[in-house]
């Protein structure tokens, strides 16, 4: 060690300066200056508000998705026939209920089969406007099986599916323009009058009866010439075996030709548009950040502006023992310090969003909280990455250079 | 006890043809005294107390201040040496408008590590031997231009360094504060801290107990008064 370094260390230690100090002196332009400190904190806000509103409303979202996913079940399997690319509409074997039902680990089977026929509101309504309305047979316990609901009315019951009547579907009923069952409504069926008894609210898992018109195997016989054989079969089974389950379905139902016969679980679809939702989120989260380094961009302009305003400031700081470190982080400091401030801001504007979204949507407000701490923890990262070529700067001013520009 | 040394210093400013700030000063302040250099504008003394005060490095020569050779030093230990041995008190008096005059105080020490409420104590104690005792929460847009120079002295001292440099601390105030912030330079050097003033008032250097004349970068003359 020099002679004379070692003589200064007898006499002090160093220049040395406490952690909370240092929050002082960064905090110390922020609050001078307050107006620009918020509008450069602002740049950061929206950035960090767009990704926890983003995250936020797609979280929510997707809960909402798998809740009702949980509610409808993974349990439910369907059955139909392979569709030939304009060929005729292919059925399923007759006795494809009963056999499927044999099978262990199914608890319900229910099926609906073609109709030749069409639904209007009555018989004026030219045969070409079908509203691409489908009219199936279906059995009375389909409603069980898809753990559906009734808007209005009835379903089909072992009394009414031998006569007349029908049931509409959610999207059917409001195309032909019936909101209530009043036992009086008759729609022109198949040339023939049925009544509506029942309006089906939405059914997720099964959307192709939304747009449907039902009335029963029976009367479908009759009335409308239908052969009884199903083209499409729920099957309900024990929750824990739905995959073995339909492993063995399409044997089962054809064991001749298996690859003739398709079996789907419509809950996989839902499944996927929570998938979706993730990507679609990837997208605004690449928004979110695109904001982010824009506010950094703010940042790293406005910490050079402080860097030129304050050269006495930083002259009189290294005057009074400030090492060239010291200076340095004490700029990055305030750059974290306003990024901080903008991300708390932001992370109270996306949440509330999210809350009050999700509310008017009856979601439930599902914001990760260790999102907000990453996103948080991000926001101090861009700050202190936008402060350093800034602090860089300050602390290369020579002292004198600094206190002369004064 | 030497405080502050400066051996065959010379301080030349690049440029075509390169300015020669100062030449050969030897100069040596020991603790206790009260010293004004003296000058015409142009004449080195504002050089001098910058390299005195290490914010500036000498071109050749030894600068030694409370017996280190700054040349020898890192940026830490100049900035420790800084922080416990010099206070500076300039003509602007650089004092931070967001803060109060017991706070512009205090900040003469965080950068030795020392507790804000010792900070706090100290710097109260220090603005009241400047006879501030008065005006602690004032901020500096508040107070007259010869209290808020007692301001930047009460900074200066806060720390007890070993010596104190003032650079024309009265070039901003009127006849009547400028004297009252001589007289009390005189009084906190008859309590024994060391000053070195400089100034381009011959008047001002007159009655003080040792003085010494630059020109043209060089010492003229260092006369003690008997």
């Amino acid at each position: 060690m020099p002679h004379s370094a070692h003589a200064l260390r007898r006499s002090h230690s160093g220049a040395h300066l406490r952690k909370s100090d240092l929050l002082s002196l960064a905090s110390l332009g922020p609050r001078t200056r307050r107006l620009r400190a918020a509008l450069s904190a602002g740049g950061i806000a929206i950035g960090v508000a767009t990704v926890v509103a983003v995250v936020g409303l797609s979280q929510s979202s997707k809960a909402q998705l798998l809740a009702q996913l949980d509610l409808l079940g993974t349990n439910l399997l369907t059955v139909a026939p392979s569709q030939d690319v304009g060929g005729p509409q292919a059925t399923l074997p007759k006795l494809a209920p009963a056999m499927v039902a044999r099978i262990g680990r199914v608890q319900e089977v229910s099926s609906i089969g073609q109709v030749n026929a069409h639904v209007y509101r009555n018989d004026r309504i030219p045969d070409a406007n079908t509203d691409a309305l489908t009219v199936y047979a279906a059995d009375p316990d389909l409603l069980t099986t898809l753990q559906g609901h009734m808007a209005h009315g009835e379903f089909l019951s072992a009394a009414t599916n031998r006569y007349p009547a029908v049931v509409l579907g959610a999207e059917t009923a409001q195309t032909l323009g019936v909101d209530r069952v009043d036992g009086a409504t008759q729609l022109w069926l198949g040339h023939h009058y049925f009544t509506v008894i029942g309006i089906l609210k939405p059914i997720p898992l099964a959307a192709n009866l939304d747009r449907a018109a039902l009335v029963g195997f029976p009367i479908a016989t009759v009335l409308l010439h239908a052969d009884g054989s199903p083209v499409t079969m729920y099957v309900r089974t024990d929750p824990d075996n739905s995959l073995s389950v339909a492993s063995v379905l399409a044997a089962t139902v054809n064991p001749a030709h298996p690859a003739a016969v398709t079996v789907n679980r419509p809950s996989d679809a839902l499944a996927a548009r929570a998938a979706a939702k993730d990507a679609f989120q990837n997208l605004l989260l690449g928004l979110g950040a695109v904001a982010l380094l824009v506010g950094a961009i703010g940042i790293v302009n406005v910490m050079f502006i402080a860097v030129i305003e304050r050269r006495t400031e930083i002259g009189l700081w290294r005057a009074l023992g400030a090492t060239r470190f010291y200076i340095g982080i004490q700029f990055i400091t305030e750059s974290i310090l306003i990024s901080l401030l903008g991300a708390v801001v932001g992370c109270l504007v996306g949440v509330v969003t999210v809350a009050v979204y999700s509310h008017q949507r009856q979601w439930t407000t599902d914001i990760p909280p260790l999102a907000l701490v990453v996103i948080v923890a991000c926001a101090a990262i861009v700050g202190a990455i936008a402060g350093l070529y800034p602090a860089l700067r300050a602390a290369r001013l020579a002292p004198i250079d600094a206190l002369r520009s004064a | 006890m030497t405080v502050l040394e400066l051996a065959q210093v010379t301080k030349t400013y690049p440029g075509n043809p390169p300015v020669s700030a100062l030449r050969s000063i030897e100069l040596s302040i020991q603790a206790g005294e009260l010293i004004g250099v003296v000058g015409p504008s142009g004449s080195g003394k504002s050089t001098l107390l910058q390299l005195a005060g290490t914010l500036e490095m000498p071109t050749s020569g030894l600068v030694r201040v409370a017996g280190a050779d700054v040349s020898q030093l890192s940026d830490r230990d100049l900035s420790g040496l800084r922080a416990c041995h010099i206070g500076f008190v300039f003509q602007q008096f650089f004092l931070l408008e967001s803060l109060s005059a017991l706070d512009n105080v205090a900040a003469g020490l965080i950068y030795r590590g020392e507790p804000r409420g010792h900070r706090l104590q100290v710097a109260a104690e220090t603005l009241a031997r400047v006879g501030l005792g008065h005006r602690l929460g004032h901020r500096p847009s508040q107070l007259s231009g010869g209290e808020r120079q007692r301001v930047a002295i009460a900074r200066a001292l806060v720390g007890r360094p070993s010596i104190v440099l003032a650079d024309e601390p009265t070039g901003n105030l009127d006849s009547i504060a400028g004297a009252g912030i001589i007289r009390l330079l005189r009084d906190l050097n008859a309590e024994g801290t060391t000053i070195l003033m400089i100034t381009h008032s011959s008047d001002l250097v007159v009655d003080l107990p040792r003085r010494v004349e630059l020109l043209d970068g060089q010492i003229k003359s260092d006369r003690r008064s008997p």
